[in-house]
Parts: C-alpha cells; structure tokens; sequence
C-alpha cells in the first residue's frame, strides 16, 4: 500500500459546551434522520451525537461517535476546567465496552457519526441545523493528510485472520489446503 | 402498528402492588388524541364523581401528549390529572421537561396510577422492567434530592424523576410534583402522589417512537424551526419584552422587571407598588440574578430557554422557571436575592409557586390583623422573611398553624373563621390565583377567568393581545403577517380595539367578538394539551409557530389519522366539553364561574352576566353552564348526557336543570365503593 499527500476536506463540528441548552435535539434528528426509512421513527439511543450531562453540576458536552474501539482505554482521570470536574469519558468519542453510549441498541454494534452524509448532501448535519443555541457548529478545513488507499475486501479478511492466528499458520493452512485440491 | 403514541398504558394498583401493561383503544385516539383528553376520558369513566381526592378510587394519571417523542418541536409535556383536594374539581396540571419523552420510549403513553401503597414507595421504569421499590430512606428528602438519590441508586444518569418532596407527603393542598426544570404544580397533585404514598417515578426508556408518514411530517417540523428564527429575529414591536417573543415569559433572562413588579400586587395580592423600579433595585437585581443564574435551559427538543440553573451561594442547585422569580420576592415584600433564596427550600419541598407564597402572606397579613395571633404562631419572627421560611417550614411539615395554611388560603379561612375569609380573596374555584388586580373590566379575560377549567389564567390566555394597541398604524402593522388567526375576522376585531372611547373595555370587543376571541384561544390550549405541545410555542404567545392551520397536518402526518381543520376543532371542543362535564358531575357550577370580587376595581354586574349567558350559548351550554344534550349528542358524547340525566344534574326539560352545589370537604376522604 502506498502513502501519498492529498488535499482532503475535513469535516468537524466544533462543539461549544457554554452554549448547549441541554435540549437534546441533535440526539433526537440523528437518530431519526438515520432511520429507515429516514425519519421513520426516532430514539436517542440509537443516536450517533450524545448530550453528557449532569445539570445540577451544570455539566453539557455534546459528543458526536467516532472510532469503534475494541478494548476500554486507562483513561479514569478527572478533568477540572472553570471549577467543574469532568470525567475523561465525557469528552472521548469512542463506541467503547466500558460505557454505553454509541451502540445500536438491538445489535450492540458500533455506532458512528457520518456527518449525515446522503445523496444529495446537507449542506449541515441534521445535528448542528437543528441546534439553535448554536452549540453545535460545522466547520470544513482543508488539510493535506496521507491518503492510504483504501486495502481491498480480501485483505481486510487477510488481515483478520492474520491476527487472530498469526501469518505462518495462515500460510500453513493455505499451502495444506491447496495441496488437497 | 401505531404512530406517535405507543398504544400502551401502565396501570399501577398501589393496594395489590400490580403492575399491567394494557393496549389501548385506537378509537379513543381518534377521539380525543392523547394527553389531556384522553386522561379526561379515563377519569369520566372510572372514577365516579363521589370519590374523594385522597379515596384510593382517586386515579392520580400520567399522561404524555400524542405527539411527545416525536420531533416535533417543543412537544414535550406530561399531562398529570387527578381530583384536586383544593378545589375538589379535575386537577389541570402539566409539566415540561424530560419526563413525558422517556415514556414514550419506554413503550408507555401513560402511567395511571390507583390505590394506596401502605409503606412509602416509587416506581422505577425501564422499558418493559416496572418495579415498585422502596422508598423509606427517601422520606423528608426535598423532590430533587430525590430524583439524585434515584439516579444513583439505578447508576443511570439518564433516568428521568418525577418526584414529591415533603409537601407532597404531607397531603399540603398546593404541593406539587417536581421533574427537574418543570413542575406540575398547580391543584395539589403532589399531595394525591403523596397519599398513595408515593415518592417518585422514574423512568428510563430504549425504544422507537414511530411517525406514520416522515416526509410530510419533517418538512412541517423544519418549517417550525424556520418560523422560530424568524421570530427570533423579528420580535413583536409596541408589546412589553416577555411578550414580544416566543416561549413562556422568558423570565430567566430578562432583568427589566419594571412591568411585574409595578402592575402585579405584593403582599397578599394587595399593594401595588407604583414606584418601585428604581435605578438602584435595577442594578441590585441585576446582580443578583446573574450572580446565581449559571445557564439558561431548555426542555426536551426544545430552543427556547425558558428556564434556569439557580445556584444560591451555600445552598444545593436547583432549576427554576418563569413567573417563580417573583412570586415569592413579591409576596413577602422583599427583594429578588430573598425569592431565589427560598424558592430553592420551597422546590425541594414541592409546593406550587403561586399558591404557597400567597398562603404565607395571607398568614401574615392575619397576624397582623390580629386575627390570628401569638397563641396560634408560638415563635413567628418579627421579620418578613424570617416569618416565610417559618410558616413554609411547618406548612410543609403541618405543624401547628402549619396544618390549617396546608390546606391552602380558602380552606384555611373556612377553619380560621373570625373573619379570616375577607383575606382569602384572590380565589377562584378556591384556587390562589395570579396576584394581579387591575381598573377596568376587560370582557375578554373576563370570560377566560369565569369559565376556564384549568383554573389559571396564564394556561388560557393566549394567541389574541393582552390589550389594545395604542394606534390604528401600530395595528395594521400587527395584523399583516398575522397567519395565526382562525378567520380573517379576528384581524377586524383587534384592528377597531381602542384604548379609549366606544370601542374600548369594558363595551368593546362586543359580547359575540369576545366570545370568539375567548374561544379560540381556549381551543389553541386544548389541542396543546392532547398533542404535549408547549403552550410557549403554540397557545400562549403571539404569533407563535404552530396554529390551527399547521397542526392538523402535524397530527395527521405523525399519526396517520385523517384530519382537517374542522376535525381538529371538533377535537378540541369535545375535550373541552369532556372536562367540563367531569366537573359538573362533582358540583361545579355558573355560581363559582366567577373572577375574585377584587380582580377589577371597575365591575358591571349586568354586562357580566350577559357575557356569561352569551358564552355558554356559544359553547352549547346551558344558563348553568352545563353543556346541554344536544351539544353533547353532537360531540358523540351521548354517555355523558345519559349519565347527566340519570343523575338528575340535566332533566328531560333542558331549562330546568338543577342546581347542585360544589363538592363539599368532607367527601375528601371517601370512596365510591367497598373499600
């Protein structure tokens, strides 16, 4: 796989948590513009942006899912900023096993925000149009990142079973079972 | 499969700790939609009139509006229906906040809730897992302490409570039921939750809330979100602030308060305090507010910011809304640091706003005419706020004195006697009203204040000015992108309202326009009320985003049902005739249709009285108020007729119907049957 610089639009939504009104709309949108079919139905568990919150510590982080991670981090540190203690969990993105935010309710499979990509596109998440306290805020910014390209359906498989039973057993298994053939 | 609601209703018998979950009737949604309605309909049929507030027959309902769950904008109310012990009629009571949303995706549209647990308890929800647990180590604890120690105790910090706190276990006629940022306050609901012993309920909910047809329905949804932009950015001119914009008052934020605290009386609704508003309480206030206020919040789906965080220095957080700022500040006439101050005591406590802070003045205003005395307040401090940190502390607790100003001020009077009635004189139906006292007679309010069956004038006011506008150009101006209205009429009405001269209150609007007027915007809050809508966003302020012209499709998009305009206003009045008929079947009747003696400085017995006979002719009831057979038959609630009928409250020959009186306090206890 080869590794070359690319121009490549990033999508962020940049979160300010002074202004969240703790309404949970963007919970509700995501979930029911994600349903099929579209907005078929609603449910915040199965949104991909989570309000953490504990108002009568006065604590409102929206946080949108991101990566899938198959282990729970060594993250258990408190963070304090303007007097308000924070857990580390409520600024991380993950679908992880240590909570249970982000998993599709009726599978437990990872959740993770799309930017509500469809055809033709948003011109924002549904999240951020429909958050008026405007705590929600879509930016694009260019950025020149290594493009991977993007490893075959084959190799994923590979790759899987590669580190589940090593290479050489692999390559073992494979030399056996050609030799049958 | 069913759209918006979920078609299940948990039934609780608190007696036999049995819990059900029953399926309900399709019909009754096509009926009467959801909510308030629906509620109605349930304590029509399963709690004869007979019954007590505090009898276990007494139903205590929780009811989610049909299109809670949804994302229809600012859709998000609980609707809590029970007997009132305070004025023995159909307690109207509603909240906001997180709770009614959480049902629904718990697969519940409402909890109703029957007979009497005999040690305290609460009911924790999470979808189909219903528990009564125990609630002992709860008892004494202030309602929002609760909701805390609920959460932790499930280790789930999206759990939402609805909780009482002390009041409410006291059976105090004005407590309430706390939910965070909302309350159901208003005909002591909480003292109902506390005699069935109780404490909370907590709800926690996974599920899908389904919409018939999503297109229609979020292009409705988007344009609701547009039209709140707009009015955002375009704020009525010539009105005061709160009501220039949408949402409740928007108290939380503003700190000009020369208009509350100049027009509305202090004390025991007495004194009005034309000067009050100075510079130097200006900047005080000010202070104060923004020293306490940490955000600005919202209810469920909602981007109206009606409520706040309050945190006193030394004392736990709590939230707080609306007309709450002041109700407390003003009554013991003092300042705004003393009425957040003891808001935060009396929400922990769970009593309502508007009823406690003028139980207290009403106490005090006794002291100091000497009609109650030291004997009966052992100890009262000689200082105002000393003296209502004192009384609300043993209201809640009915300790001593305590136990009579629990029953609120027309209850307390009675006991009191020795004159004591005179003070209890801000009632109607004998419930605390707003403390406001004004000159003239204003036809329209008027007639909101006699017949409204939510007893509160600030749940039925609504889309149509509070007043004139002083000239013709500022009028046209309001009426040209006036959308709202039910019919081009309505534009003419409020175009040829004057401040002064012929068409000016008390003679203008004419009897015929008024009752429209008064119709209307009662019909905005009944359709509120079935579908959870807030009134902040639909029934209450000007111009709002959601009208009798958008709704229908709203509920016919999210629900599936087929319905037009004129089948949402044959809804609407059918739930308005149902809660109706609830009430005169328990007593009500035209002799308490009446604003408090002292509301209006300026009366017109005469012109009263025709506007009341011409709005019960309006609304198809009778000279008592009682809606006749015909109107009835018409709704498709020949039930209710028959059952008029067989109970001798309408006979055969319509004009002679009887004239029962209201409920009496004795009946509070009892049963309707065996038990």
């Amino acid at each position: 796989m080869k590794a070359e610089k690319k121009k490549k639009v990033v999508k962020t939504i940049r979160i300010d948590v002074d202004k969240c009104n703790g309404c949970r709309a963007c919970e509700l949108i995501c979930s029911a513009f994600h349903a099929v079919p579209k907005y078929s139905s609603n449910n915040p568990e199965r949104a991909r942006i989570r309000v953490v919150h504990d108002p009568f510590r006065d604590i409102y982080v929206p946080v949108y899912a991101g990566e899938y991670t198959a282990a729970e981090c060594a993250g258990r540190d408190k963070y304090t900023i303007d007097g308000k203690e924070y857990d580390e969990c409520a600024f991380c993105r993950s679908s992880c096993p240590s909570r249970d935010l982000f998993k599709e309710p009726d599978s437990g499979l990872p959740l993770k925000c799309d930017m509500c990509e469809s055809d033709p596109p948003l011109a924002e998440p549904m999240c951020v149009q429909w958050c008026l306290a405007d705590a929600l805020i879509y930016e694009e910014r260019q950025e020149e990142i290594e493009e991977v390209e993007a490893p075959e359906e084959i190799e994923i498989g590979l790759e899987a079973m590669a580190h589940k039973y090593g290479w050489q057993k692999l390559i073992d298994t494979a030399a056996r079972m050609l030799r049958k053939d | 499969m069913r759209y918006a609601e979920t078609g299940f209703n948990l039934e609780v018998d608190l007696t036999r700790g049995n819990i059900e979950r029953v399926e309900t009737d399709p019909t009754l949604t096509e009926l009467h939609l959801g909510g308030l309605g629906t509620n109605a309909k349930i304590l029509w049929d399963r709690v004869p009139p007979e019954v007590g507030p505090f009898s276990p027959e007494n139903l205590l309902i929780f009811g989610t509006g049909l299109l809670v769950g949804t994302p229809a904008i600012g859709c998000n109310r609980t609707i809590v229906s029970a007997f009132s012990p305070q004025t023995l009629l159909m307690a109207y009571s509603m909240m906001g906040g997180f709770w009614a949303p959480e049902l629904k995706h718990a697969g519940y549209d409402k909890v109703i809730v029957r007979g009497k647990s005999p040690d305290l308890v609460y009911l924790s929800i999470h979808d189909d897992k219903v528990e009564i647990r125990d609630a002992s180590h709860l008892r004494g604890k202030g309602s929002v302490e609760t909701a805390e120690l609920i959460r932790k105790e499930l280790c789930d910090p999206r759990v939402q409570v609805a909780s009482i706190g002390m009041a409410g276990e006291n059976r105090v006629y004005f407590a309430s039921i706390e939910q965070g940022k909302s309350s159901a306050s208003r005909g002591g609901i909480g003292a109902v939750m506390g005699d069935k012993g109780l404490k909370a309920i907590a709800v926690r909910g996974t599920r899908d809330v389904h919409i018939a047809h999503p297109a229609e329905f979020m292009q409705l949804c988007n344009e609701v979100l547009d039209y709140i932009k707009i009015r955002r950015e375009n704020p009525i001119p010539g009105v005061m602030p709160i009501l220039a914009g949408l949402g409740s008052p928007q108290e939380m934020a503003v700190h000009d308060e020369k208009w509350h605290t100049e027009n509305f009386s202090w004390g025991n609704s007495r004194v009005r305090r034309k000067d009050f508003w100075t510079e130097d309480v200006e900047k005080q206030w000010k202070k104060t507010l923004e020293g306490m206020r940490t955000r600005l919040i919202s209810c469920h789906n909602c981007p109206m910011k009606c409520a706040a965080t309050i945190s006193v220095p030394g004392l736990p957080t709590y939230m707080m809304k609306c007309f709450s700022k002041l109700t407390y500040t003003m009554a013991s006439m003092s300042d705004l640091e003393f009425g957040l101050t003891i808001a935060q005591k009396a929400t922990e406590y769970g009593v309502d706003a508007f009823s406690a802070p003028q139980v207290m003045a009403f106490a005090v205003e006794l002291y100091e005419a000497g009609i109650l005395t030291e004997n009966d307040m052992p100890g009262i401090p000689p200082d105002s706020e000393k003296r209502f940190l004192w009384l609300l502390d043993r209201i809640v607790r009915r300790e001593g004195i305590g136990d009579v100003l629990a029953n609120g001020t027309y209850w307390a009077a009675t006991q009191i006697g020795k004159g004591a009635e005179e003070y209890a004189h801000n009632n109607i139906k004998k419930h605390e009203q707003l403390p406001l006292k004004l000159g003239m007679l204003n036809p329209i309010y008027f007639l909101m204040y006699s017949t409204g069956e939510k007893i509160n004038i600030t749940q039925i006011e609504g889309n149509f000015p509070q007043a004139p506008f002083a000239t013709r150009d500022e009028r046209e101006a309001f009426v040209k992108d006036w959308i709202q209205v039910p019919d081009e009429r309505f534009k003419q009405y409020f175009l040829d309202w004057e401040l002064r001269g012929e068409r000016s209150i008390p003679n203008y609007p004419p009897a015929a326009a008024t009752c429209e007027i008064v119709d209307w915007q009662e019909q905005m809050h009944y359709i509120d009320d079935a579908t959870g809508m807030c009134a902040g966003l639909s029934s209450f302020p000007l111009k709002p985003p959601y009208h009798l012209h958008n709704l229908p499709t709203l509920i016919s998009s999210a629900t599936g049902m087929a319905l037009d305009e004129d089948g949402l206003k044959r809804i609407a009045k059918r739930n308005r005739n149902l809660v109706r008929a609830v009430n005169i079947r328990r007593g009500m009747r035209r002799e308490d249709e009446k604003p408090p003696e002292d509301h209006w400085k300026k009366r017109f017995p005469e012109l009263e009285a025709a506007l009341l006979d011409e709005y019960y002719k309006f609304k198809g009831w009778n000279r008592q108020g009682i809606p006749t057979r015909e109107s009835l038959h018409d709704l498709g609630l020949g039930y209710v007729s028959d059952d008029f009928l067989k109970r001798g409250i309408t006979t055969d020959d319509e004009a002679s119907s009887s004239q029962a009186t209201s409920a009496q306090p004795g009946q509070r206890e009892s049963g309707g049957g065996e038990q």
